[in-house]
């Protein structure tokens, strides 16, 4: 991490940068904004909500309030995989919602400027949710449009 | 300085709303002839303290209004003015443009002066056309005028001190004091000098010590100003008369004023039976004895150099004598029964942790009984009284919440009112039941849905004055507004007398809009339910009150939202009752924790009937996927909870499945398959709106004893789903 950090370096007095938390879902990286994340946390068992959207996993009870769960690999248009044990659960803080994304692991926290982010080329439907893409040590971190991740009320009403 | 200003402004207009309700209340008992002579006082007393505090807090259209309203109204209650019918329906429109007004100033919104201004004018037109109400605006004038020369000490370097005459010259010698008892009453006439001020003294507190030996009429004087050497801002320039109707001899007025003894200059008279004339003080220049309440030449007496002529507004006027008032009001709270004010968060957060204690509580038994400890052990007889004081606990923190539907009610009376009016019926709200006590967040969230019921019954369900008659009813059509407790829940019925739901028309209508097929055959109820669908309306015109396209399918959905239902019972020509149920309290209730398709979930146990284990041949089916069950030779349909919820495919039913029989309606039945139950608890709701959105069937969620999170069902809504509105959903998606 500090390695990372240390690259970076030069270019952070040049422009501002943002910090933000990466993670695996599958081999891909991931990436949100580091402030709207409130907490980690590790893998509990869901509730599931009946009629829900095959993304929403369920619910789980954090510290007496309920969190819906988003599992981002299908929201992603990922294969979806059984949860295991070592999954992690982030809790993020979107405007006045509080939401749990479900990611296979979390695994670093990165900063860049806003002039290394380039918007997605393509933007088709699955696309939508990805809002820049990076290249970071020769590795592609895309950053994540948590707005969009986020159900909307039309997607849980249907 | 603005945020303590801010913290006095909001209680002034929390007090606002406590004044208008008791001012609706006491002009509603006015209208509804039980009125006496105390109620035109709780009346003018609500305005009146609605224009004092406005007038603090520089809200001249608020203080203008209530002005008017009470200058009325104060000729009402003096006699001068028969209260009739036209004045109090009057009285009851000004009462709602009070509230506007309070809501407006409040909130920092636009006025409407139109408005305002035509009631006042209308006001105008009974207000007593005396000096009486000339007087009366003097009277708030030095008032104001006082309060920021005391509220601005800091202005008293620029001024020279007033060069005061020695007491002596003033007459403060006290009067023949044991002599001559005071059978109509006292006269003091009280000035404070500077020193009494800068010596911490409260004038307020003499004052008021004055008003516990009788009634006082009080009236306030400000010395003209001069030009500026002749003046002190700090003090000497106020003076009351006060005039007390006491059996009490003058001494124990100088009782009261012992501790300023010297610091202002004071003159006790006799008043002689309950006229004015005074009895002249013999070292008193000029002496007051003109039969007029005149504090203006007392106030001028002390000063050596009297106030040039030029200064006539500030000019000391009567002020209307304040009719036993003061004394009227020590009463009236004197009566209340003592109250705090809290903070809402403060009551939520309690309500919260009692939250946690019982899931708390919940854990903590399901660890006992995983441990196998023996009943009527120590521990488990601990933990049944554990659960007693907890239920109590939780009894008591609600019933903080609960409030009496009496302020929502008296919001519905506005709405008549002005939904009438707008339609031009005639229109009585009758409520019943107004003690009844509810949630206060259920109470705040009725309003929209209560609002829409109202302007429906008196839009579509009232029919005009002339069908009225025609059909043989009173011309006045009558809306019923009544709150109960039934059966744990609360029951709050919106009632009118009009022609009843036209069956046929709302059926022509449902198709005419697609959503139902022409060729449906469907019970009242169904069609009565057909009400509710999004998009429904059978008004033919789009009036101003309501076919606006939000239609009753948003009352439905409001009022589900806070766990109620509603039903609606018609006769044609007699009239359509709409009912809401709606749960006694939004954070608790007692459900039954069952297992479905290993999902646990939580009923509440007053949908439920009666449980009921089957055997395999208990159900007989009667087309694919839909069964019945034979119970006491009824036919109930019988739906999978688990394929209801989407966790499982149809299956053959198990020997052993449990059925719970659902009374979603009155008289109707439906069994829900599960398959165990697992406990019967008080579960704590956690609301799931906010967090993530309203989903089909599924009214709350809780947290069970080993943390894990069951989803509340609504029994109600999954059933409806499932069969009576099923039909005519699925229709509609076709379409």
């Amino acid at each position: 991490m500090s390695e990372t950090q240390d690259t970076q370096a030069p270019d952070m007095a040049s422009s501002s940068t943002t910090e933000y938390l990466s993670f695996r879902i599958d081999e891909n990286e991931y990436s949100v904004e580091i402030m709207s994340v409130r907490e980690i946390r590790g893998w509990t068992r869901t509730t599931s909500l009946p009629h829900a959207p095959p993304f929403v996993r369920g619910v789980i009870n954090l510290r007496g309030t309920v969190l819906p769960v988003v599992d981002l690999a299908v929201r992603l248009g990922l294969e979806a995989s059984e949860p295991q044990d070592r999954n992690v659960i982030i809790v993020v803080d979107v405007g006045s919602r509080v939401m749990g994304l479900r990611v296979d692991a979390v695994s670093d926290i990165l900063s860049f400027s806003d002039d290394q982010l380039q918007p997605p080329p393509d933007l088709t439907s699955k696309s939508r949710f990805v809002r820049a893409l990076t290249i970071l040590d020769d590795r592609m971190v895309r950053v994540l449009d948590l707005e969009a991740v986020l159900p909307s009320n039309e997607e849980i009403a249907a | 300085m603005s945020d303590p200003m801010q913290e006095i402004m909001a209680s002034f207009f929390v007090e606002c709303e406590e004044l208008h309700e008791s001012l609706v209340d006491a002009l509603q008992s006015m209208a509804d002839g039980e009125g006496d002579v105390e109620t035109i006082n709780v009346a003018f007393r609500a305005v009146h303290s609605i224009k004092g505090g406005a007038g603090a807090f520089g809200l001249d259209a608020l203080v203008d209004f209530s002005h008017q309203f009470e200058t009325v109204m104060d000729a009402c209650r003096s006699g001068t003015l028969a209260v009739d019918d036209r004045l109090n329906e009057l009285f009851l429109r000004c009462s709602d443009m009070l509230s506007d007004l309070i809501r407006c100033s409040r909130d920092g919104e636009a006025i409407d002066e139109a408005t305002a201004e035509g009631l006042i004018a209308e006001l105008a037109t009974f207000a007593p056309q005396e000096e009486e109400a000339p007087a009366e605006e003097i009277e708030f004038q030095p008032m104001t005028l006082s309060l920021d020369d005391l509220g601005a000490p800091g202005d008293a370097p620029d001024l020279p001190p007033l060069d005061l005459p020695p007491l002596e010259d003033l007459g403060i010698a006290p009067p023949d004091e044991d002599t001559a008892p005071a059978a109509g009453g006292i006269k003091v006439v009280f000035a404070p000098d500077r020193e009494l001020y800068e010596s911490g003294n409260e004038p307020l507190f003499l004052i008021k010590a004055l008003a516990d030996l009788g009634d006082c009429r009080t009236s306030v004087a400000l010395d003209a100003p001069t030009d500026a050497d002749g003046l002190s801002t700090l003090g000497g320039r106020l003076t009351w008369t006060i005039e007390i109707d006491t059996e009490a001899q003058p001494s124990a007025v100088h009782e009261i004023f012992e501790f300023v003894d010297g610091l202002c200059k004071l003159q006790v008279e006799v008043l002689e039976g309950t006229t004015e004339a005074a009895a002249p003080l013999p070292d008193l220049a000029p002496p007051a004895d003109t039969p007029a309440p005149a504090p203006a030449p007392v106030a001028e007496a002390p000063k050596p150099a009297p106030a040039p002529a030029a200064a006539p507004a500030a000019a000391p006027a009567p002020a209307k004598p304040a009719n036993g008032e003061k004394a009227a009001k020590a009463a009236t709270s004197a009566k209340a029964s003592p109250t705090v004010r809290v903070d809402l968060e403060r009551i939520e957060r309690l309500v919260n942790l009692v939250g946690e204690l019982v899931i708390n509580q919940a854990m903590l038994s399901q660890s006992i009984a995983e441990e196998n400890i023996p009943p009527n052990s120590p521990v488990t007889n601990g933990l049944d009284e554990f659960m007693q004081l907890t239920r109590n606990i939780q009894e008591s923190v609600m019933m903080i919440r609960a409030q009496p539907v009496k302020s929502l009610f008296q919001r519905m009376s506005r709405i008549v009112r002005e939904s009438s009016a707008a339609v031009g019926k005639s229109v009585k709200l009758v409520t019943d039941g107004e003690t009844t006590e509810i949630d206060k967040t259920a109470i705040e969230r009725l309003a929209d849905p209560l609002t829409h019921m109202i302007r429906n019954a008196v839009d579509h369900g009232l029919e005009d004055a002339a069908t009225r008659v025609e059909r043989g009813k009173s011309e006045q059509g009558e809306i019923r507004l009544k709150a109960y407790h039934k059966s744990g829940r609360v029951l709050i019925e919106v009632s009118d007398d009009g022609g009843g739901i036209n069956r046929e028309k709302v059926k022509a209508k449902a198709i005419q809009n697609g959503l139902i097929p022409e060729d449906v055959t469907l019970t009242d109820t169904e069609i009565d339910q057909l009400l509710f669908l999004p998009g429904f309306s059978t008004a033919n015109e789009v009036s101003n009150l309501s076919g606006r396209g939000v239609g009753m399918d948003v009352v439905k959905t409001q009022i589900t939202s806070l766990g109620g239902r509603v039903t609606i019972e018609s006769t044609p020509g007699v009239g359509t009752t709409f009912a809401i149920s709606l749960p006694l309290t939004l954070a608790v209730l007692d459900g039954m924790v069952v297992t479905v398709a290993s999902e646990t979930l939580v009923i509440p146990l007053n949908a439920i009937v009666e449980t009921l284990t089957l055997a395999v041949d208990d159900l007989k089916p009667v087309a694919a996927g839909q069964s019945v069950l034979c119970v006491r030779d009824q036919f109930v349909p019988v739906f999978d909870l688990g394929v209801e919820l989407g966790y499982r495919d149809v299956a053959p039913v198990q020997e052993g499945t449990i059925a719970l029989l659902l009374s979603p309606e009155e008289g109707v039945l439906v069994a829900l398959l599960v398959d165990t139950i697992e406990d019967q608890r008080q579960v704590v709701i956690k609301g799931m709106q906010e967090s993530y959105g309203r989903v089909p069937g599924v009214a709350a969620a809780t947290i069970l004893g080993d943390g894990q999170i069951a989803l509340i069902l609504d029994a109600n809504d999954l059933v409806q789903n499932a069969t009576g509105e099923d039909l005519v959903i699925k229709q509609k998606k076709v379409s």
